[in-house]
């Protein structure tokens, strides 16, 4: 008996082995080993609560948009976010965890969400920043997810890239903006930026040498290129975008390196890094609290809903 | 602060979201999301999936509805007919006069 379930594990072992090799897509349906479900639900779940507490810092300024045309812009933005959420909670279903199950992770302070969104909004050239930087190097990172060998987690990626390129371009137009306008507004962008480049350069992860999952990550085609790779495209596509907008480089260190053919930077604060991710960033607190008070909040519309549809089921099989 | 208590509303049902994405083509499967009923997972779909002009139609089914079939039939399901090559038109060699068939 147990012999035989050891042959089929074996087997089956076997076929995504070879189906990861030949680069096709693990569906919800077929057999994966226990520990590449595992790591695909903490990281789309990770993500999914990402996208939720990333509405946060942005909802800070909805009501204080300079103008009509720039608060509309900014809705549109983050119902893109709770979208996006969804997309992702949906993915990490069709792996057997439920929404519920998810979420209350993220309230009772079990699983993560990004960093990045620990950090305070202050003033309104850090909503240019989080779209053009923040939202920037989410899409470095999330291109190559469309690739993903889980199915479900690749199709909401490209779902999501499709949506993201307005992001970052809504937060460049803002910083535009602001670089071409008063001197103090163009000093409001240079803080924002200062404030931003270093948790935006830390989103890609610890170095490669550092990363616990990385390695395994790769070998299941689940991440495609590395921390610090990614780090460097950034970096690289982000240094002329600082000089267009005639702001100074947020790093005395960043200088172009002819030999190697990128730009070499100052030292990442990992201690930093491993303290807001413990929880004690600026807004860790408060950006929980929030998500909480928001859901519990909720109840009473998603008792009502439910409600609703159980009285029209009623009527509709009485009648 | 009082330590998190779960959520005590019921989950709610889940639903297949398939989109036509303009007339004359067919709804395509594009995701899923929890309503509390049709009409809901309707209004729903149409925030998440067709923020964009994605659509012009939108169809949502009760996920348990859907019966699917089964990864280890896959091979028999779906076997190639190898053994039924003249089902494909390449089976056929015409003659080089025979321009377009």
């Amino acid at each position: 008996m147990s012999s035989h379930a050891i042959d089929v594990t074996a087997i089956e072992q076997a076929r995504f082995d070879e189906r990861l090799r030949a680069d096709r897509k693990i569906e919800a349906q077929d057999w994966m080993p226990p520990a590449y479900r595992r790591t695909l639900i903490r990281q789309i779940s990770q993500h999914a609560h990402s996208e939720i507490v990333g509405m946060l810092p942005e909802g800070n300024w909805v009501t204080r948009a300079p103008s009509l045309k720039r608060k509309a812009i900014l809705l549109a933005k983050i119902q893109d976010e709770a979208g996006h959420g969804l997309y992702l909670y949906s993915a990490a279903e069709t792996l057997g965890s439920s929404r519920e199950e998810m979420v209350d992770a993220l309230h009772a302070g079990r699983a993560r969400y990004s960093s990045i969104f620990n950090y305070p909004t202050p003033t309104w050239a850090d909503i240019g920043a989080i779209g053009w930087l923040v939202d920037g190097a989410a899409i470095m990172n999330q291109v190559p997810l469309c690739r993903c060998s889980y199915g479900p987690y690749a199709r909401a990626m490209i779902r999501i890239c499709k949506e993201e390129s307005f992001h970052q371009r809504q937060g460049f137009d803002i910083m535009l903006s602001l670089c071409r306008g008063t001197p103090e507004q163009k000093a409001m962008a240079q803080a924002a930026l200062e404030r931003w480049w270093w948790p935006v350069l830390m989103m890609f992860g610890p170095s490669d040498a550092e990363s616990s999952h990385s390695a395994q990550s790769m070998q299941w085609g689940i991440k495609r290129i590395s921390n610090d790779d990614l780090r460097q495209k950034f970096i690289d596509a982000t240094v002329p975008q600082i000089e267009l907008l005639g702001l100074r480089l947020p790093d005395p260190l960043l200088v172009w390196n002819a030999d190697r053919g990128h730009y070499d930077h100052g030292p990442i604060d990992w201690d930093e890094f491993r303290r807001v991710l413990d929880g004690h960033g600026p807004c860790n607190r408060e950006r929980l609290a929030t998500r909480v008070a928001a859901h519990d909040n909720g109840a009473w519309v998603r008792e009502a809903a439910l409600a609703h549809a159980a009285k029209r089921n009623s009527t509709a099989k009485s009648a | 602060m009082n330590a998190h208590l779960p959520d005590k509303t019921p989950p709610m049902p889940l639903w297949e979201v398939f989109v036509r994405s303009k007339q004359g083509l067919d709804h395509k499967h594009c995701g899923s999301l929890h309503a509390a009923d049709a009409q809901m997972a309707l209004r729903m779909a149409r925030d998440v999936y067709t923020r964009r002009m994605e659509g012009v139609s939108i169809w949502v089914v009760p996920s348990g509805a859907i019966t699917a079939s089964q990864p280890e039939e896959q091979s028999v399901d779906f076997d190639p007919m190898a053994d039924k090559i003249y089902r494909h038109p390449t089976f056929y060699e015409l003659p080089d006069a025979v321009r377009h068939m």
